[in-house]
Parts: C-alpha cells; sequence; structure tokens
C-alpha cells in the first residue's frame, strides 16, 4: 500500500534551447498535505508540474511518486495516481460531451461500462455538473468549464490532484466556488498560482519557486509574512494579509505607483492624425 | 463589421438544432448518413445537361426540414455560403460551351448556361441535405455512424476534433482579426505582408494547443486508441422504412423524369 507520497528528488530540467528551467529542486509531500507552488513568470512552476506526471523527463534527479519511482514502466500507473488539472479546461474538455469527456480516462483504464457510468456520475457529482452531462463543452461557462475538467480527473480517482492555476479566468462567484470544492477533498494537493489569496486559503504549506530554485518551503503564513522573501521572488503578500487602502490609507504606505499614463496624455491633441 | 464573427456563432446554432426531440432526430444515425449518401450519389450522376428531372429531389431536403422542425430562414442562409463556389466551378461553361441545345424565341440557349444551372442546382440541393443531415443528427453522431459502417477509427476522431477545435480556433482567428482591425483605422493595414505573419502565428498557437491537449489526453491515459461510450440506438423498423421508402424514391425520380411525364400526362403525349 502506497502512502501517496510526492518525492522530488535533486530534479534538474534544461530546455532544448538550453534554457535551464528547474535547478536541483527537491521536496517531499506527505499523504494529504495542500502545497501551493507560487513563483513569478517564468520560475519554473509549470515545468516543474509537467514532470509530476511524466510530460516532462527530468535532466536529472528522480520523482518518487508513492512506492514508484517514475519510469517507462510506472508510467500508466503513475498518471492515474496524479490527476493533472491543466490551466486552460479548453484544452482538456475535448469529447464531443461532458459525459464522453468524464468517460474519457475511465475508458482508458479498461472497466466495464457500469463502472465507467458509476464513476463518471459520481464525478459528476462531487463537482455539481451532472446537469450539464450532455452539453458539449463549448456551450459552457468558464466556471463550469473549469469545474468540469475537474470532473475528468476525477473519475479515475486519483490520489494526487495536481492543478495548475486553477482559479485563474474565473469570476469572483465561480473562484468562491471552486475554492470550497477543492476544500473538500481529501486528496494530496499540489497547486500552482498567482492567486496568492487562494493559496493562503487552501494550502497549509507552500513552495515558493524562482529562477528554478526552491527559496523557500513551510508554512504558507509564514512565507506570506517574510516580505524580503517575497519582494526577492518577484511576488506580493495576499489582498487578504493587506491593510485595507481604501478604509486605512496611511496605514499601508505601498511604494507610490508611477502613475501608467504619462502627464501630458490627458491634454487635448491640437495636432489632427 | 466582422462577417466571420457572425457566421461561424451560427454555427453553434446547428449544433443545438441537432439536440432536438423529433421524430427524424430520433433515427439511428447510419439510417441518416446511408440515405444522405444516396441521395447525394443520385444527384451528382445526372447528365450534366440535366435540369428538370433533379427538381423533384427538393422533396428529401423540404420533408426533413419540415418533419425535422428546422428553422427555414437557418438553413437557407448556410446554402447560400456555398453558392459562390458552386458558381466559381460553374462560370465557364458559357464561354466555352456555345452549343445552343434550345431556343426560347430568337434567344439561342447555349449548352453551358444549362451546364451551369445544373451545377448550381446540384450544389444547392447536396448542401441542403448534408446541412440537413448535421441539424437533425449532430456531429459527433455522424462521426459514430461512419465509424459503425466501418470507416477506420483514426478519420473518425480526425473529424470529431475538427469539429470539436473549429470553435476554439475561429474564436483565436477572430480575436487576431479584431486585434488588427482595431489598429488598422479602417485602413488596409499594412496589406498582404502582414496577412502572412497573422496566418502564421495562428498556425504556431494552433500547433501550441494540439500539444497541449496531447498532453491533457495522454494524462488520462491515451494510448492510441479512443474508447467510446456506446450510445443506446438500433436499427430497428423505423430505419428501415425511413432508408427502403427515401432510397427507392430516390431510384425512382433517378430512372425516371418525374416532370416530363407528368407534362406528357397532361399533353398527351407519353413516350
Amino acid at each position: 500500500m502506497s502512502h501517496h507520497i510526492v518525492h522530488v528528488k535533486n530534479l534538474q530540467h534544461t530546455y532544448p534551447d538550453e534554457t535551464v528551467a528547474l535547478r536541483d529542486v527537491s521536496f517531499l509531500i506527505h499523504h494529504g498535505e495542500s502545497v501551493g507552488i507560487i513563483g513569478a513568470n517564468g520560475a519554473g512552476k509549470s515545468t516543474l508540474l509537467l514532470h509530476l506526471n511524466g510530460y516532462l523527463s527530468a535532466t536529472s534527479g528522480e520523482i518518487i511518486i508513492g512506492d514508484d519511482q517514475l519510469s517507462k514502466e510506472t508510467l500508466p500507473e503513475i498518471r492515474r495516481t496524479v490527476g493533472m488539472v491543466f490551466q486552460d479546461p479548453e484544452d482538456q474538455l475535448f469529447m464531443p460531451t461532458v459525459y464522453d469527456d468524464v468517460a474519457f480516462g475511465p475508458l482508458n483504464l479498461g472497466l466495464d461500462p457500469d463502472e465507467v457510468e458509476t464513476r463518471v456520475m459520481e464525478a459528476l457529482q462531487r463537482v455539481e455538473a451532472v446537469e450539464l452531462r450532455n452539453k458539449p463543452p463549448y456551450h459552457l461557462s468558464g466556471g463550469e468549464k473549469k469545474r468540469v475538467a475537474i470532473a475528468t480527473v476525477l473519475s479515475m480517482l486519483p490520489e494526487i490532484l495536481v492543478l495548475d492555476e486553477p482559479t485563474n479566468g474565473l469570476d469572483p462567484q465561480a473562484r468562491r466556488q471552486l475554492i470550497a470544492l477543492l476544500q473538500a477533498f481529501h486528496h494530496t494537493r499540489i497547486v500552482t498560482s498567482h492567486d496568492l489569496d487562494m493559496v493562503l486559503e487552501l494550502c497549509e504549506r507552500t513552495i515558493v519557486l524562482h529562477e528554478g530554485k526552491v527559496m523557500a518551503d513551510g508554512p504558507t503564513l509564514d512565507i506570506f509574512n517574510n516580505e524580503e522573501l517575497l519582494k526577492t521572488c518577484r511576488l506580493e503578500k495576499p489582498f487578504a494579509m493587506q491593510a485595507c487602502p481604501v478604509c486605512s490609507p496611511d496605514k499601508r504606505p505601498l511604494v507610490s505607483q508611477p502613475p501608467l499614463v504619462p502627464p501630458h496624455s490627458n491634454k487635448p491633441h491640437d495636432h489632427e492624425h | 463589421m466582422l462577417a466571420i464573427d457572425g457566421s461561424f456563432l451560427d454555427f453553434k446554432q446547428l449544433d443545438l438544432l441537432a439536440l432536438r426531440q423529433t421524430p427524424v432526430h430520433r433515427l439511428d444515425s447510419r439510417a441518416k448518413v446511408l440515405t444522405t449518401l444516396c441521395f447525394t450519389i443520385c444527384v451528382v450522376s445526372f447528365d450534366r445537361y440535366q435540369i428538370s428531372a433533379m427538381l423533384p429531389f427538393l422533396i428529401y431536403p423540404a420533408v426533413l426540414m419540415a418533419i425535422g422542425d428546422l428553422p427555414f430562414g437557418y438553413i437557407m442562409r448556410k446554402i447560400v455560403i456555398v453558392i459562390p463556389f458552386a458558381l466559381m466551378i460553374g462560370l465557364f461553361n458559357p464561354i466555352f460551351d456555345r452549343q445552343v441545345l434550345m431556343q426560347i424565341g430568337s434567344l439561342d440557349i447555349w449548352g453551358g448556361w444549362i451546364s451551369c444551372i445544373s451545377i448550381l442546382v446540384r450544389a444547392i440541393l447536396t448542401a441542403s441535405a448534408a446541412i440537413i443531415l448535421v441539424a437533425i443528427t449532430g456531429f459527433p453522431a455522424i462521426c459514430e455512424a461512419l465509424e459503425k459502417l466501418k470507416m477506420p477509427q483514426t478519420f473518425a476522431v480526425q473529424l470529431l476534433f475538427l469539429y470539436r477545435y473549429i470553435f476554439v480556433l475561429t474564436d483565436e482567428g477572430v480575436r487576431t482579426a479584431r486585434a488588427r482591425q482595431l489598429r488598422t483605422f479602417g485602413k488596409r493595414g499594412l496589406g498582404i505582408r502582414h496577412f502572412g505573419s497573422l496566418v502564421g502565428h495562428l498556425l504556431l498557437r494552433t500547433w501550441e494547443r494540439a500539444e497541449r491537449i496531447h498532453m491533457a489526453m495522454l494524462a488520462r491515459g491515451f494510448a492510441g486508441e479512443v474508447h467510446s461510450t456506446r450510445r443506446q440506438s438500433h436499427f430497428g423498423r423505423a430505419e428501415l422504412l425511413f432508408m427502403s421508402g427515401w432510397i427507392s424514391l430516390f431510384i425512382l425520380l433517378r430512372l425516371y423524369n418525374a416532370p416530363q411525364l407528368l407534362g406528357g400526362l397532361f399533353t398527351g403525349t407519353l413516350p
């Protein structure tokens, strides 16, 4: 019986154009943990995620999921164990209807039709999308697409959920609904995001990546209170931890923002285009 | 302004039409695909100067539109899109084919004109049959039918993906076109040169998307074969009746020129 751990040891990845995306990344995630992976654009978050289910292979270092080391032989089992939810649900929903899409994984696992049916309906119930089952994916709203994308993964009964920017492009209510949904899961969760407020709510532990290196790994609150660290990594405190600039403007002497528009731009133009 | 924008949104409506529940919608898709195929073969196999014998074939689209409760205007607008293509094919016939086939008063009608009109009629008939087939069956069901009729699965999957992503890709194309339009201020922009790079970018983005989709498929255990959930469908008496009825009518209409026979009946000059 595996313990559903995710163990990354000295992971290094260099792209064919010789960009070094990951430098000596190591961490250990235990069963049931919810971990946020944050970092600026180009810090290596996506590259790291693509290693976790073996889409990219490491230049050096190793990855252990449960009891298995990631290799060609263990790949099918690891892909079932690690449920990957991609950033753009449009990429994940490729079948003609929602039902077919959620059934895609279980059918590939070779389950019999009745089992597939139960799994699909259970997964759709989990994300409150049962009534969408006969719709084609392009008729869904952004929030619905995201929830269905999660269901397509849940139907394979993964032990570890990996979510890339789950709240990206959602309206505030859909975002709230999604966070509540993810909070109810008992899977090991690995979430990358720029939505630091969501990370604060969802993850008790956070790993900070900067230029392909692990800069910090610890309790989320400690990391968000370390302003020095956040600044070096081109990050900022979540809004929930900042004093409200509207209610108490003097409490928060943020760095004065340069105006976005040049000062002369509101003058009427006296020349014709 | 953006005509493509509108016409593709319209395309989604075709998809919604397929969700309706009418007797023709409920028929097994194989019956509808085969009947439409037979219809098309009969229509395109007519002699190139034939017009009158093809006209009775209009009954097939007309009846299906009526039973399938399809909006007439909408289907017509879709058919109008193919007419320019048909005209392009038939355009030069009147110039090259000047054999006088008939005379109306002192006006000589060249064979070229007749064959051009014949091409047009064929285009309208086959396009309407195809569009109606999609509107009463739905594209995925058509692919499924083709697969059951022993078309290789690879083709069926290709078609399905094409259909799925046509919306996403046109959205991307429309966004690019809009961005360009907003910065050209009604002029032609920088002409064909930049149009090339625009299309190139679109191709690259398509490529990237294909890669991400493949990644998503692999992540869910894809191993080269798409298994689908079999929908309940069986080829029963209704399907048999639908197919045999229509196909025998098509064959009759193909063998005998109905308008001519009817005319002969009235003028008493039956051959």
